[in-house]
């Protein structure tokens, strides 16, 4: 499977990252051969193996539902840009 | 041209648990801005989620309630977007692999319409699985700029997903009922659909009667009550309908519905939409559940409203339509049962009647009847729930029971009800403080009866004469003499000796 140029600006802008033209053309090259890769695995006759979900075969911890976590808005809301009335303030959303 | 609807639903219930599903903050509602929100919520750099176990026992619960198949393993992944109230950049859900597999079924009760018989109907669960939800957004003005409160993000949900089973706007409120009586019958969300913890997604397709492929759908996002529910889906068919017969195509998009306007309307550009790269979340390991953890939640799980709601009818003789009415809300179930039980166990009495040919389905009848009719209409006046009526399921009883020993009659007896809604005391010191006992006294009535007639000969006269209807006549005479305390079964039939002559 081949990559465009096309391609990996959409990847870029759907991950909100600002690619300009000489940076998207190294892109290319890179994420072309990470697809070379991923040709080369799926290459492989995996047919019977169950599908892991993650590199390493352990299982989920689990917590309590206890609460833990204490008020820190104080805190949080110190590095934020902009608050108010409590809240974060970002710029305007259209729906 | 005949038209068939096809409709599907997506629900997401906020599992009442105590904290979020990924962090130890706390989830209750109401809170000021932002104190429920912590580093996990905040979505700071270095920080991990530990997953809440009641929020997996919570959906097993559901998925073993109605039937379905539960994943032994199961996998979040994360699904990428931005919006401002999701400060991670993605919603960590399930998706390949959810908690909850096929093979659920929920059982609905449609109601009569206009042309229609009640019926049933088993509406298929296509999977349920658990995933976060996200901030709020207010968009009041802050200086041209979005207010943002992430109390609710990452509070734990289970969306459910039908088969596109629902074939009208009254099956798919139908199917909603139920479900959220279910929800809250098994514990696991509030079902308080003002604060949203109960909201659902409709899928609408219209499609000529007959043909097998389905149309093209829309999907109606956020409806958070039956009503609003009903109408989208109602406007959505007539939009769609006219669309086709005008020659034009349904476009598949997500729609919003107004209530204001009582209209659905585009909500996203089809530019860039559905693209939510999906990939396994390598913060979180599979959940793995074993067969004993199963089993330990489906011994737990309480008799389920289907169950209860039959047994009543084969049990109890009772009406489908009060087995369905009592069985709406589980609190209001024990509360039925726990005032039968009571009623019984003071003696069931000798009143049989061909309708009902048993003291006991007589007791669960006339029971059946003041929950749903007396009882809950106060609770309805008074905006009260059940487990906060001012009459104890006891006391119901004890009003029931003279009912039934003819110390009064039905009308009398909604007197006594009033009298302890107000406090008054038991049914019996209401009786007694009032002299409100039922003239049984055949003397007595006959005594009645006698003065009527005999302040009456035009109307004797009449009757004789063969107008049975003025037999109605002299009952409401002698029941008013009597101040509505005789009892009705003996007035009428002396009444009935003495008129004849």
């Amino acid at each position: 499977m081949s990559l465009t140029l096309d391609d990996v600006k959409r990847i870029a802008h759907l991950a909100r990252i600002e690619v300009g033209e000489s940076e998207a053309q190294a892109y290319l090259a890179q994420l072309s051969s990470i697809f070379g890769l991923v040709e080369e695995m799926q290459a492989v006759d995996t047919s019977g193996i169950e599908p892991m979900a993650h590199a390493q075969d352990v299982v989920l911890r689990l917590r309590e539902d206890v609460v833990s976590e204490p008020n820190r808005r104080e805190a949080c809301q110190a590095v934020a840009p902009q608050v108010e009335a409590g809240l974060y303030l970002v710029p305007k959303v259209i729906e | 041209m005949q038209w068939e609807v096809v409709i599907g639903l997506e629900t997401h219930a906020q599992l009442n648990t105590v904290t979020k599903i990924f962090s130890g903050a706390a989830t209750a509602y109401g809170a000021e801005p932002n104190t429920q929100a912590c580093a996990v919520d905040l979505a700071l750099p270095g920080v991990l989620p530990v997953f809440n176990r009641a929020a997996a026992e919570k959906a097993v619960r559901f998925g073993l309630a109605v039937g379905a198949r539960i994943n032994r393993k199961s996998v979040f992944e994360r699904k990428n977007y931005f919006y401002p109230d999701l400060p991670k950049g993605y919603q960590t859900t399930q998706l390949e692999l959810p908690i909850v597999a096929e093979g659920g079924t929920l059982r609905i009760q449609v109601p009569s319409t206009g042309s229609g018989q009640a019926y049933e109907k088993d509406i298929r669960i296509t999977r349920a699985h658990m995933e976060e939800d996200a901030g709020k957004s207010l968009h009041e003005d802050f200086h041209g700029m979005t207010g943002i409160d992430l109390n609710r993000a990452g509070t734990p949900l289970v969306e459910i997903v039908t088969e596109p089973d629902m074939r009208s706007s009254t099956e798919a409120v139908a199917y909603a009922k139920m479900l959220h009586s279910l929800v809250r019958w098994i514990g696991i969300c509030d079902g308080n659909m003002q604060e949203g913890s109960f909201r659902c997604d409709a899928n609408v397709s219209v499609r000529i009667k007959g043909t097998d492929t389905l149309g093209t759908r829309c999907e109606i996002k956020n409806l958070n009550s039956f009503k609003f529910l009903e109408k989208a889906i109602e406007y959505e068919v007539r939009r769609q309908i006219e669309l086709i017969e005008d020659g034009g195509r349904v476009v598949q998009e997500t729609r919003l519905y107004d209530p204001d306007r009582d209209e659905t309307r585009s909500m996203r550009s089809k530019e860039e939409a559905n693209d939510y790269r999906y990939f396994p979340d390598p913060d979180l390991l599979p959940l793995v559940v074993s067969d004993a953890y199963i089993e330990e939640i489906r011994s737990a799980l309480p008799e389920l409203p289907q169950a209860k709601r039959e047994r009543f009818i084969n049990e109890y003789s009772l009406p489908p339509y009060d087995a369905g009415v009592l069985t709406s809300a589980r609190e209001l179930a024990d509360y039925f049962e726990a005032t039968l039980r009571s009623l019984l166990s003071k003696g069931v009495g000798i009143l049989t009647t061909p309708e009902y040919p048993s003291a006991e389905i007589f007791a669960a009848k006339i029971t059946a009847n003041w929950v749903i009719n007396d009882l809950s209409s106060a609770l309805n006046n008074a905006s009260l729930e059940i487990v906060d009526s001012p009459i104890s399921s006891a006391q119901l009883a004890g009003l029931l029971k003279r009912i039934q020993d003819s110390t009064i009659s039905g009308k009398i007896a909604k007197e006594v009800f009033a009298a302890m809604w107000n406090g008054e005391g038991e049914a019996d010191a209401v009786i007694e403080a009032k002299g409100l006992k039922q003239v049984s006294d055949s003397g007595a009535i006959e005594k009645i009866i006698d003065e009527i007639i005999a302040a009456n000969p035009g109307q004797l006269a009449e009757y004789r004469s063969g107008k049975d209807k003025l037999f109605g006549f002299f009952v409401g005479q002698a029941m008013k003499a009597s101040k509505g305390k005789a009892n009705p079964a003996q007035l009428n039939e002396i009444l009935k000796q003495k008129l004849a002559g």
